[in-house]
């Protein structure tokens, strides 16, 4: 119920901001005009009133038409014909084909297979270890900016610098990672190559940029829950880690939920990190496809093979898959509202 | 005292913002000047700015090329555009060709992508060759870039004969011959005798060392040496049929399964790391890559590497100058790809990037970096280059090779060699691969 509170608060002061625009007060006012037919002035003021917010987000809406929409409408288009990169003007309709020809692909359900395990491995401990990070942070420490910002850094950094140090790390050959594994007696991985663990590899850069971004949001979140919640948590007896359980987590649970949708859609779109770990025709995801992301599937095909109308149908079926995951995390949302309600 | 601060700092920041202010203004002013001195000698015609669109380093810029041009003809201004990857610069190449706006008076073409080219976008170049002398050109390379009914779509750049780098100083641990030309002599003809040295090398190999970078280069050059690739002459797709692919497959297969590769993948950063690091003592090196070699190796390889001829005259890479016909600037286009790509022109490239020229009549005054010679040991570089050059087979390319080679070299050997699967399995996989690429 708290939680619901919180959210509800700032949402309805947000909507009373734009609902009564300064000039529907004035333009109400009709000042100046005689009764019976407005006068120019009070119209304009009554058209400022009325066109005013739309001209304002028309910019938005209009580069989003051009360069988001009709591309996106136009991939439809593709999907739905047999278009080749070296002969764009020669489109031919094949109807359902390409998509027919993904289900019956096995790179297909392989790369569909990866972006799942290499997201859960990914966003699972990613997110945890940002909910602790955040609930260290909370605590009053000196120097707390210099942490935050800290935390911040790996999220500034660009993929491609990233990736490439992890690569090197990663590397089979003298790479850092296989010589600390030497010192307990593990035999050098090959990181790149191997099913698992290429994947935990291109996991572990995808966690390393995003913990700090994510705790930051967690912080921010713990900050804006009342004092006097864990005041009275404590008078009735509870310790730091029954506060953390009680209070803190049911009411982090919206912004929880908002990490997590957008880090799976994050995972759903993986695409340069384990590009730039493939390195040379990286986007062939190993010799195996074993950490090729549908993201990276989809360029292969596109770009690399020229199939654009394949490449399109991959696209519509990533955003099917997104919409899935989108209805699964709203009904899960429900269940745990509902239940917390009873409970 | 604390306002007299925060008034001074007001005074600091108001003095600084003048002065980026006139700073930015007389940049401006500057600009102008420059613009108007310029227009002042074009004589009344106005200049003429020509773009050339290339990928990774032509080596133009460097060799000072294009100021020269620039100062031959003072009308014309040159500006290049490079994009570091071709598997980027290709896609952008021809969505921009199609769409008849964005490319550039000047577009380089990669040899994996002429056949693409020439097979569907032969509308959108000039007709090059009818303004220059064709015979100029090795008869392959022209071939490459020539239509069916004979229309040429780009000027020959460079070509990349293959020869053997090798390390003196392994060889001669391993109790091997280090001479360059006894070794060529005992690999003579094919590439599995040097695979077959390779065996010999192992048995007393230095510790911590291969005999080869990666079974892949192996099939790369192999094939490069033979005459039929993927596709017949008359353009069908035979690489399961295809003698080449056979042998540099079997040559590749010996190197993946015999623990004689050092397993590494060729333009990463660990290949880059293996060659500082001395961890294997060959690798098949066309002309273009010696630059490369001695920057990665560094100043530890130096007089240590030397370079033999290769088992089979061989090629790999190589490039393109066409002039797209949306250009508004064709014939200025045309003459600046017609004097980039000439002898002279070439050999000035080479004495820079060590890029080898496709014109023969450039092979006689060639003269390789000193620097560059020293590096390899004084190998006679220009004549084992220009010896490999002359005797390249023709061999029939077609629009597919490039995505066909990558399944062939980073599924099917990279599983044999990485991953322990059989050569069966290698094989089928690459199979499963093509299929997909060719749409079967």
């Amino acid at each position: 119920m708290t939680s619901k509170e919180a959210l509800a608060h700032p949402a309805s002061s947000a909507e009373t901001a734009p609902g009564i625009p300064p000039g529907a007060v004035r333009g109400a006012r009709g000042r100046g005009a005689p009764d019976g037919a407005p006068s120019w002035r009070s119209r304009l003021y009554r058209w400022d009133t009325k066109a005013s917010p739309y001209a304002f987000v028309t910019p938005f809406f209009v580069l989003f038409g051009v360069f988001t929409l009709v591309p996106l409408l136009y991939t439809v288009w593709y999907s739905l014909h047999d278009v080749q990169l070296s002969a764009l003007d020669h489109q031919s309709w094949t109807g359902l084909a390409n998509y027919k020809n993904l289900l019956s692909s096995d790179f297909f359900w392989n790369a569909l297979r990866n972006t799942f395990t290499i997201g859960v491995i990914s966003t699972v401990p990613q997110l945890m270890a940002a909910l602790w990070l955040a609930h260290m942070l909370n605590y009053k420490l000196r120097g707390s900016t210099v942490w935050r910002v800290v935390m911040l850094t790996p999220y500034a950094t660009s993929v491609a610098a990233a990736t490439l140090v992890f690569t090197l790390l990663y590397s089979w050959d003298g790479g850092m990672v296989n010589w600390i594994l030497h010192f307990f007696g593990v035999d050098p991985v090959n990181w790149r190559e191997s099913d698992w663990g290429s994947q935990f590899a291109v996991s572990s850069i995808v966690i390393w940029r995003w913990t700090g971004y994510n705790a930051l949001i967690y912080l921010a979140a713990m900050q804006a829950i009342p004092a006097d919640l864990y005041e009275s948590a404590a008078l009735d007896g509870a310790n730091r880690r029954q506060q953390f359980w009680h209070v803190t987590i049911p009411q982090l649970r919206p912004t929880v939920l908002f990490t997590i949708v957008v880090s799976t859609i994050g995972a759903t779109q993986l695409f340069g990190e384990p590009l730039l770990f493939g390195g040379v025709s990286g986007t062939k995801g190993g010799s195996e496809h074993q950490y090729q992301t549908l993201g990276l599937y989809m360029y292969d095909q596109g770009w690399i093979i020229g199939n654009l109308g394949k490449a399109s149908a991959i696209a519509w079926t990533m955003f099917l898959v997104m919409l899935i995951i989108a209805a699964v995390n709203l009904l899960l949302t429900r269940w745990l509202r509902r239940s917390d309600d009873r409970g | 005292m604390r306002t007299s601060i925060r008034r001074s700092r007001g005074t600091v920041a108001m003095v600084a913002a003048a002065a980026l202010a006139t700073g930015m203004l007389a940049g401006c002013a500057s600009d102008s000047d420059d613009g108007s001195s310029d227009s002042g000698n074009g004589d009344g015609k106005g200049n003429i700015t020509l773009t050339v669109g290339t990928f990774g380093v032509f080596g133009y810029k460097q060799a000072g090329l294009y100021d020269e041009y620039m100062k031959l003809h003072p009308d014309i201004n040159i500006k290049e555009n490079v994009t570091t990857r071709t598997d980027v610069y290709w896609p952008k190449v021809l969505t921009r060709l199609q769409a008849g706006s964005g490319a550039d008076d000047i577009q380089a073409i990669e040899v994996g992508n002429i056949t693409e080219a020439v097979q569907t976008q032969a509308a959108k170049f000039v007709d090059i060759g009818k303004d220059v002398d064709k015979s100029q050109w090795l008869d392959w390379k022209l071939a490459q870039a020539t239509t069916q009914d004979g229309k040429t779509i780009g000027l020959g750049t460079d070509i990349g004969p293959m020869a053997v780098c090798y390390r003196k100083d392994l060889f001669a641990k391993a109790g091997l011959p280090t001479d360059r030309a006894k070794l060529a002599e005992q690999w003579k003809g094919d590439w599995s005798k040097y695979v077959d040295l390779g065996k010999q090398y192992m048995k007393k190999s230095p510790k911590g060392t291969k005999y080869v970078d990666s079974a892949a280069s192996v099939y790369n050059a192999s094939l490069g040496g033979s005459t039929e690739r993927n596709y017949d002459k008359d353009g069908k797709v035979v690489w399961d049929k295809s003698q080449g692919v056979k042998d540099a497959w079997d040559d590749a297969m010996t190197v993946a399964t015999s623990n004689m590769s050092a397993k590494l993948k060729q333009f990463d950063p660990t290949w880059d790391k293996g060659f500082a690091n001395g961890s294997f003592a060959t690798v098949a090196c066309p002309a273009w890559m010696l630059g490369y070699i001695g920057e990665k190796a560094g100043d530890s390889g130096k007089g240590k590497w030397d370079v033999a001829a290769a088992p089979t005259a061989s090629n790999w890479g190589g490039s393109f100058l066409g002039v797209p016909t949306e250009s508004k600037h064709q014939k200025e286009a045309v003459a600046l790809a017609k004097w980039l790509t000439a002898p002279e022109q070439q050999a000035k490239v080479f004495a820079k990037q060590a890029s080898f020229p496709s014109t023969p009549s450039a092979y006689a005054g060639l003269k390789p970096q000193a620097d560059t010679t020293a590096y390899f040991s004084d190998a006679p570089l220009t004549q084992i280059f220009s010896d490999a050059a002359k005797t390249i087979p023709a061999q029939p390319l077609g629009p597919k090779d490039k995505p066909i080679d990558t399944a062939i070299s980073d599924i099917g050997i990279l599983q044999v060699e990485q991953k322990g699967k059989s050569p069966a399995q290698g094989w089928d996989a690459a199979s499963k691969e093509i299929k997909d690429v060719l749409g079967q």
